[in-house]
């Protein structure tokens, strides 16, 4: 049921999950999961709520490290490197692997200042200004706001702050980027324009999205991992990983029922 | 009853059991509008009042000469500028250790310390530090700073013993501040490769500034106010000079007005009045510099 699925593909593999684990205190938000990310795709994480997808997501760039109760056990390799071994620092590696948000999050800060600060602090020796019409150019951004660039992050519409949250997130030249429900807070058209983007910057990133939209992850995705949760002795609920594959596979002939059931809208 | 039967019950509605009783309601809303408009009411008029009769009693000697004396057995001689340099010292004093301090220690627990029974420990003392009278806190004063550390009946001794007395506050609402913070922002920051300390100074800090810059102000305030912690170290009522470092005697504006208004003469009371004048206008000044800076910070976001 939880075997490494799926991924013979033609693609390097950007990461690797081997029986991954991970648990917030006494309670197991997610186990066993075999997963291979392949580079420069786009892959999906659906399955209903408490599934553990974002907790999975939230491993490869170790910000579960930032919650005390957390433990993630079993292996996570990224280019071969296992990020949890302790030579690699959870700094750099975020530096590598940046992260888009479920609200829009930009910093309280002029929009330039926004995407310089992730370079700034990464010691970035270019041309900053030229850093900042590239990264919002390359998020679809910067004909809407190149004439108020000191203007507040704040001051943009929801649709514009994610993206400039993506500017961002791809100033600082990572090579993955983990996009947890990026869309659940955006209208249709903002929405749209996000999958519109996510197609330009699979050319040169690897993208792992978690998303509720059934939808969005048929129209978007190379592959899709479909999670489910099941209720534990203690009371609550524990996530697994039921089936990953390429998307056409899991949305048109799943191996598992349950799979089946999801997708078809049947529950969740 | 079958728990997974959702079909709708066959109860009967009913619109009559409902009694709206609108009147009633709304009558209770003004009621409860007129108690509110009392309670503000009744605080203003006392402060109005009590602003009245101080201005009364007085603007009469308020004066560049009040200002610019210092304190004198006659009425008519005795000023207030040894108290006014004094009070400002001693307020430099207060600012330049408890905002580092305070903030930082505020810092450190919101943002770096775990939840263990050490931080736990300080957290409960730490509030109930900020419940301590303040007299208390003069004689820890007066042995630890006037004492054991020697620095005499000086504006430093009084200055870090009223520190101490603010530090709890500022601590408080300095945490206080960061709690509200959005976890978003801190999250951003991280997923951008920057340190936690990179995060708090370039982020998290700007974001709460302003909270804490009000708590500087209400704890500031309070130490401007204060007489009876300095009394009890020992600062003079009596002073002839300016302080000219921060090891110099001084008294500040509440001894200067305690010892006036304890005094025989209707004409010290006059003098006491116009102290007040004086210190308020202080206090005035103080958190119109602190909302100035406070409203620079919100206009950056």
């Amino acid at each position: 049921m939880t075997q490494t699925a799926g991924a013979t593909t033609a693609h390097k593999i950007a990461f690797q999950a081997e029986k991954l684990s991970v648990s917030y205190g006494s309670v197991m938000a997610v186990k066993d999961v075999f997963l291979e990310i392949p580079q420069n795709q786009i892959v999906a994480f659906i399955g209903p709520s408490g599934c553990g997808k974002s907790t999975v997501l939230r491993c490869f760039n170790r910000m579960n490290d930032l919650i005390p109760s957390a433990k993630v056990e079993g292996r996570i390799t990224f280019n071969g490197q296992d990020i949890y071994d302790k030579h690699v620092d959870a700094v750099e590696l975020r530096r590598r692997v940046g992260m888009v948000f479920q609200r829009p999050n930009p910093f309280p800060k002029s929009i330039y200042q926004n995407i310089a600060f992730g370079a700034k602090i990464n010691g970035y020796q270019g041309d900053m200004d030229e850093l900042v019409e590239r990264s919002l150019r390359d998020a679809a951004l910067w004909d809407e706001v190149k004439d108020k660039l000191k203007a507040s992050g704040l001051s943009l519409s929801g649709g514009q702050q994610q993206r400039l949250c993506i500017a961002r997130a791809i100033a600082i030249e990572p090579e993955v980027i983990l996009m947890d429900e990026p869309c659940s807070a955006l209208d249709p058209i903002s929405t749209l324009r996000v999958e519109e983007l996510m197609q330009e910057l699979k050319q040169k990133y690897t993208i792992v999205i978690v998303t509720h939209n059934m939808q969005q992850a048929s129209r978007t995705s190379d592959y899709t991992a479909f999670y489910n949760a099941k209720a534990t002795d203690q009371g609550g609920k524990m996530g697994y990983l039921v089936e990953y594959d390429r998307t056409e596979v899991i949305f048109q002939q799943p191996a598992q029922q349950s799979t089946q059931e999801y997708v078809s809208g049947r529950f969740g | 009853m079958n728990i997974n039967d959702t079909s709708p019950s066959d109860r009967p509605i009913n619109i009559e059991l409902f009694k709206p009783n609108l009147a009633k309601r709304y009558n209770l809303d003004r009621i409860f509008a007129f108690l509110a408009w009392g309670a503000t009411t009744i605080a203003v008029a006392i402060l109005a009042w009590l602003l009245f009769t101080i201005l009364v009693d007085g603007i009469g000697t308020l004066n560049w000469n009040f200002i610019d004396s210092f304190a004198s057995r006659k009425a008519e001689r005795a000023g207030i500028k040894a108290a006014l340099a004094g009070t400002l010292w001693v307020m430099g004093v207060v600012a330049v250790f408890s905002f580092p301090i305070g903030v930082g220690a505020g810092i450190f627990l919101e943002e770096f310390s775990e939840d263990n029974w050490f931080t736990r420990l300080v957290e409960i003392n730490i509030s109930n530090l900020a419940g301590v009278p303040s007299i208390i806190y003069g004689l820890l004063g007066l042995a630890a700073f006037v004492r054991l550390f020697g620095f005499g009946r000086s504006v430093l001794a009084g200055g870090l013993t009223l520190v101490l007395l603010i530090l709890p506050v500022i601590i408080v609402s300095t945490r206080e501040a960061l709690r509200t913070v959005p976890d978003g922002i801190r999250a951003a920051g991280f997923a951008l490769g920057a340190t936690r300390w990179q995060v708090i100074w370039h982020h998290i800090l700007p974001a709460a500034m302003p909270g804490i810059l009000t708590g500087m102000i209400l704890s500031l305030s309070r130490a401007i106010g204060e007489t009876a912690p300095l009394l009890a170290i020992g600062a003079a009522s009596f002073i002839a000079f300016k302080p000219n470092s921060v090891l110099s005697d001084f008294t500040v504006l509440p001894i200067q007005i305690y010892d006036w208004v304890g005094r025989p003469k209707k004409e010290f009371h006059d003098l006491a009045a116009s102290g007040i004048i004086v210190l308020m206008s202080v206090l005035l000044l103080m958190n119109a510099g602190a909302i100035y800076l406070r409203n620079r910070f919100q206009q950056n976001r």
